[in-house]
């Protein structure tokens, strides 16, 4: 589904990622972990499209067409998602009436009739079971005064009504505390089949004990050094970065010195 | 490095001139213009001492050179058409009269006027150039004893109301634009709610400039007697001309015991192209004066057009307990300026006034909000609250905030807040994310930031200025 080649990216002339290859096929979980500033945001906004993120070689097929060449809007409506590690605020714009509006873009996307506000709210509701979302928080303006977890949980439920083909999860586990935590990964769980791909964004093994993935990655100085299957998180959260830090700096000297 | 490219004006689909046959007097003012437009009128004896009063006031008066924040060439006063009326039988036994003309210009401009296509639950009062041309649901009005008609014609019909309160409101000498107008009005729309009288639908004027040499100078009279209600709703747009036009009309209105008036206005009058060539002059002034105790004025205002927009809808909260609001989104893009606002008087006891401004600018536009809490020493109580709200997208805008305050009352509250912020990329990104087109997600932030304004509008009113919004800074990513 997802198929990264040697992708270099910079952001203010700063070059981030230095040549990240990945796969990822339907129905299976990646998590991408790593120290802070190893590039993993970096990784997830430009699979999104961020447009101060520059992409100065290699490429990105999704679903075996070239993910780079489309806008921010179209890749969503193609089924990309991204939950964000900090999701802004829009004051004045309801949650719902957001909600809607990006759901009705993706069922004119699929040439599907658009929902009235009566019908989404059903829609919205069922969703909302899935994180246990307040439905008061649906009449509060987007993200507008949401607590740290409020937010995360707005997050998945987004993912909830897009039903993406790809969730890119940026540190969602970040600022939960461990009720929450549980509610998120398990409405992650939920929304978990064979049709669709969820790559995880991580520092911490915590989340990966909820959210159990298929393959487990480390990105360091923008590449990933070293790649496995769910124990190498726990061999992570033992032995914390550096030895993945000291074997990658020996085999890439370059990057020391970058 | 930031995407939001400065956003382009979509073009101004009003742009339109009906050709049409009308009825001029010589370009320039004089007294003979004055008498010549009250002659063609056929207007009383006082209509024409209260013209030539106000002309006579004028010519001593200055022409406000300096604004701080607005800058264009003089107006040549001279070089104007005082009159312009498309030609037309005298007295309209009814719709069918109209010149079909005139019908299909607004029905283009969204205003269907014969009868089989009026809009539903809102009667119009259609104005072109210098005249009324028809005035729907006259006579289901009329049966709740509500006056909604042309202003001409109420000078024949009512004239005993029109000599009470013509310029009780704002005085023939309030200032050069005003006096201006009182001199050479010719027309816009009277309406009387009786005593007890809640209007049973919404009253709307729609204002059309067409003749490029003309300005355009209405009077709208708006009287609420005791324990009425009344909303009120004016629309305005303009052809393109590359010459600028001046617009200076003036509103009175007046609200006795208990009576509320709700006065709404979309303006979207031809703002100039991008360069700032053309476009409408519009300098107003709107004045309620709450009256009676426990009144209400309402002024919501939404305005996109104009190449320099100068107004400050304002109340005179005389009556104990009154209460005077503004609600106000104003949007300038490319070479617009607007210095507007509003002016809340606090003289009766415990009123009460509350202020919310949205300033939008876009390409290298200018966008002041200037505004006048004055509470008087008998004003026991009285309290005020400020909003003031600017939105800026891209850098080469400006937006300013001139609140003025003056409180000669220990008991008064008055409170202030001004915020000034921009759409952020993380914004637009955001919402591009989740499958939103860049352009709704500009109008999607742009109506949230409005919200609190739109939510006083009518409801046909809101979805079409949020339409206009959405129009005006369609654009572009870079
Ligand atoms: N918009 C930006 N402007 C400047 N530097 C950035 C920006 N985004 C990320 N960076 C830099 O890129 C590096 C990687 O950041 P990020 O991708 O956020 O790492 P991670 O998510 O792994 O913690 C950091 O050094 C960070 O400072
Ligand atoms: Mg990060």
């Amino acid at each position: 589904m997802l198929e990264i080649r040697d992708l270099h990216a910079r952001v203010e002339g700063k070059d981030i990622l230095r040549g990240v290859s990945l796969t990822v096929k339907r129905g299976e979980v990646h998590a991408i972990m790593g120290p802070n500033g190893s590039g993993k945001s970096t990784l997830a906004k430009v699979l999104a499209g961020h447009p101060s993120y520059e992409v100065t070689s290699g490429e990105v097929l999704f679903d075996g067409k070239n993910l780079l060449e489309l806008e921010p809007d179209e890749r969503a409506r193609g089924g990309v998602f991204l939950a964000f590690q900090y999701p802004v605020e829009i004051p004045g714009v309801s949650n719902a009436q957001f909600l809607r509006l990006a759901y009705n873009e993706k069922r004119k996307h699929l040439g599907e009739e658009e929902l009235d506000p009566l019908e989404f709210k059903d829609l919205l509701k069922e969703r909302a079971q899935i994180v246990e979302m307040d439905a008061g928080l649906m009449s509060r303006s987007v993200n507008e005064g949401f607590s740290g977890g409020e937010k995360k949980r707005n997050e998945i439920l987004q993912m909830a009504v897009l039903e993406p083909k790809l969730a890119v999860l940026d540190e969602t586990d970040s600022g939960l505390d461990i009720d929450a935590l549980r509610i998120v990964s398990e409405g992650v769980n939920k929304l978990r089949h064979a049709d669709n791909a969820i790559v995880l964004v991580t520092h911490y093994q915590r989340l990966l004990n909820y959210i159990v993935p298929d393959y487990v990655h480390v990105l360091y100085k923008g590449r990933i050094v070293r790649s496995g299957g769910k124990e190498l998180a726990l061999a992570l959260e033992e032995k914390g970065y550096d030895w993945i830090k000291d074997e990658a700096e020996e085999s890439q000297p370059s990057a020391a010195s970058a | 490095m930031s995407s939001i490219e400065l956003l382009t004006n979509k073009e101004y689909k009003y742009g339109f001139v009906t050709d049409i046959e009308s009825d001029m007097i010589p370009r320039g003012l004089s007294e003979e213009t004055i008498r010549l437009i009250s002659e063609k009128k056929n207007e009383p004896e006082f209509m024409l001492d209260f013209r030539l009063k106000a002309y006579r006031n004028w010519l001593k008066m200055e022409e406000p050179q300096r604004w701080p924040n607005i800058t264009y060439p003089k107006v040549d006063y001279q070089d104007i058409i005082y009159y312009s009326a498309p030609k037309q039988k005298p007295t309209l036994a009814s719709m069918d009269e109209v010149d079909p003309e005139l019908i299909k210009t607004f029905e283009k401009l969204g205003i269907p006027l014969t009868e089989q296509k009026q809009l539903a639950n809102v009667a119009v009062d259609a104005v072109f150039d210098s005249v009324s041309v028809a005035t729907t649901y006259k006579e289901k009005l009329k049966k709740h004893g509500v006056i909604f008609c042309s202003f001409s014609e109420a000078v024949h019909e009512y004239p005993e109301l029109i000599k009470k309160y013509l310029g009780t409101v704002v005085p023939t000498n309030d200032n050069y634009f005003a006096a201006l107008n009182s001199a050479v009005f010719t027309d816009g729309s009277f309406v009387f709610i009786p005593k007890g009288v809640r209007c049973p639908m919404e009253l709307s004027t729609y204002f059309r400039i067409n003749n490029s040499e003309s300005g355009q100078f209405e009077r709208t009279l708006i009287i609420a007697e005791e324990n009425s209600h009344v909303s009120y709703l004016e629309g305005c747009t303009a052809p393109k001309f590359d010459k600028n036009q001046l617009h200076a009309a003036v509103v009175e209105l007046v609200a006795l015991d208990d009576a509320e008036i709700k006065y709404s206005t979309v303006q979207n009058w031809y703002a100039g192209d991008e360069e700032g060539k053309g476009g409408i002059y519009n300098f107003v002034t709107k004045r309620g004066a709450c009256r009676g105790r426990n009144s209400k004025i309402s002024w919501t205002q939404v305005e996109t057009g104009s190449a320099i927009t100068w107004k400050y809808p304002s109340c005179i909260l005389q009556g104990d307990n009154s209460i005077g609001e503004f609600y106000s989104v104003a949007l300038t893009n490319h070479a617009q300026q607007a210095d507007t606002g509003t002016k809340m008087i606090h003289i009766g006891k415990n009123t009460r006034s509350n202020i919310v401004s949205k300033g939008i600018s876009a390409g290298k536009s200018n966008n002041s909000y200037r505004g006048l809490v004055k509470v008087l020493a008998g004003a026991e109580g009285a309290r005020n609250y400020t909003q003031c709200d600017s939105l800026l997208i891209g850098d080469k805008c400006g937006a300013n905030t001139f609140p003025y305050i003056e409180v000669s009352n220990n008991t008064a509250k008055v409170e202030h807040e001004a915020t000034t912020s921009r759409i952020s990329e993380e914004q637009l990104f955001y919402l591009r994310q989740r499958g939103i087109s860049q352009e709704d997600a500009v109008s999607l932030i742009i109506n949230g930031f409005c919200k609190d304004v739109f939510r006083e509008l009518p409801m046909e009113f809101a979805v079409e200025a949020q339409r206009l919004l959405g129009m005006k800074l369609e654009g572009s990513v870079g």
